[in-house]
């Protein structure tokens, strides 16, 4: 972002004012201040503790205090697979998480999946709860996750405050589903070497 | 071979099938499934047995449909620091049940279930036969039999929706979240206190 503050001088009057539009301030406040929901579930939560000890410190970047209670947390980040037993648990924690939010899926298994195209799988968490950043990787090293963290930071200071929709909750709808059963579906579908896996139905 | 089969063929004689000794060189005994509990307690209480822990309860179940399902029992004498592998075949085509052996070892417990859980065998007896790795309202079957297709059976939407409309917290049963069960196992002082209203305070720091 080119200019958080611009200083202005206003002819005749004390130079001593700053104007500012009301959207940067936010939004400089909100992404510099992301308190991160660790959901870890695999060994990318291994990656998650590096990224979070002294030697990559995801501190810098205003990350400060992990919230381990999700009513306290600004951005979840599901680190690792997700099976369908844990989905009810994910879409509880996020449903906890006040406005504004947003979610990070963090590794292979996360964003798609992964190598565990299975009974036991949810392939993609996006299926259950909308994501903001995915960062690939298999798991991703500290330097990815950092990279997803700045990505959602640009993505935060792009926001609109005048956009409510942003901040609108979308409840699991009638059907018990955040997406058409079609999307699932299309989301899920095998790819990669999964396609030849013979006893697939 | 393990000595324990040929005392295991004098003492149950029919109920005792093949043995061979396993790669790994542990034997590995067929039993008739009848008499299991009482050649399991059989091995677990004899002098000269004592195969006093239950290391693992699983199932087999072959590519060959003929072949029937086996249920294997991994036994350890701690003492003697001997393995055996006590193998009961189980037809596919029958009723998959058996006798269950909580009743030698409490740790059973869990491990029966997951056998059920994931081979949809029946353990007759068993103090709390429920799923324990999928969640209770599992509806697609038993996923380690080699009929279960690899992805499940439903469309990968019907699955979402029916992880999220399980109850996260009915995992456990009242039991397990209460002590209400261990409460006959305390000492009658404990008891009484209880009773009167005590509970637990924390000391003060010194």
């Amino acid at each position: 972002m080119k200019h958080v503050v611009e200083t202005r001088e206003v002819a005749g009057q004390s130079p001593n004012w700053l104007l500012a539009r009301l959207d940067d301030l936010v939004n400089w406040s909100r992404a510099n201040s992301l308190w991160p929901m660790p959901f870890g579930t695999a060994c990318c939560a291994i990656e998650f503790m590096a990224t979070a000890a002294s030697r990559f410190d995801f501190a810098r970047f205003g990350m400060e205090r992990q919230a381990f209670s999700p009513r306290q947390a600004d951005v979840l980040i599901c680190a690792g697979r997700l099976p369908f037993k844990l989905a009810p648990v994910i879409r509880r924690v996020y449903d906890q998480m006040p406005q504004p939010k947003w979610v990070i899926s963090m590794g292979a298994c996360a964003s798609t999946g992964g190598i565990f195209d299975n009974y036991a799988m949810v392939q993609g968490i996006d299926t259950v709860v909308p994501v903001d950043v995915y960062v690939p990787g298999c798991p991703p090293r500290p330097e990815g996750l950092l990279y997803g963290v700045l990505l959602l930071q640009k993505k935060i200071k792009a926001e609109s405050l005048r956009d409510r929709a942003l901040r609108d909750e979308h409840p699991l709808d009638a059907t018990g589903l955040r997406l058409p059963p079609e999307a699932i579906d299309e989301i899920s579908e095998p790819f990669g070497n999964s396609v030849h896996q013979f006893r697939s139905a | 071979m393990n000595p324990s089969v040929d005392a295991l063929r004098a003492t149950f004689g029919p109920a005792i099938g093949r043995a061979v000794v396993a790669r790994d060189g542990v034997s590995v005994v067929s039993v008739r499934p009848e008499p299991l509990v009482a050649v399991l307690a059989w091995l677990r209480d004899t002098v000269g047995e004592r195969y006093d822990y239950l290391v693992d309860v699983t199932a087999v179940e072959y590519r060959d449909g003929e072949r029937p399902l086996e249920l294997v029992y991994f036994l350890r004498s701690l003492a003697r620091r001997t393995d055996l592998r006590v193998k009961v075949d189980l037809e596919l085509r029958g009723p998959l049940a058996v006798d269950s052996v909580v009743s030698l070892w409490a740790g059973a417990n869990w491990l029966e279930r997951e056998v059920f859980d994931m081979f949809g065998v029946t353990f007759r007896g068993h103090p709390d036969l429920r799923r324990i790795l999928m969640w209770d309202t599992y509806a697609e079957g038993y996923p380690l039999r080699k009929d279960f297709p690899l992805r499940g059976r439903f469309s990968r939407a019907e699955q979402v929706r029916q992880a999220l409309a399980a109850n996260p917290e009915a995992h456990y049963s009242m039991e397990e979240l209460s002590i209400a069960e261990a409460y006959d196992e305390l000492p009658p002082d404990v008891k009484a206190r209880l009773d009167q209203g005590e509970r637990g305070t924390v000391a003060d720091a010194p």
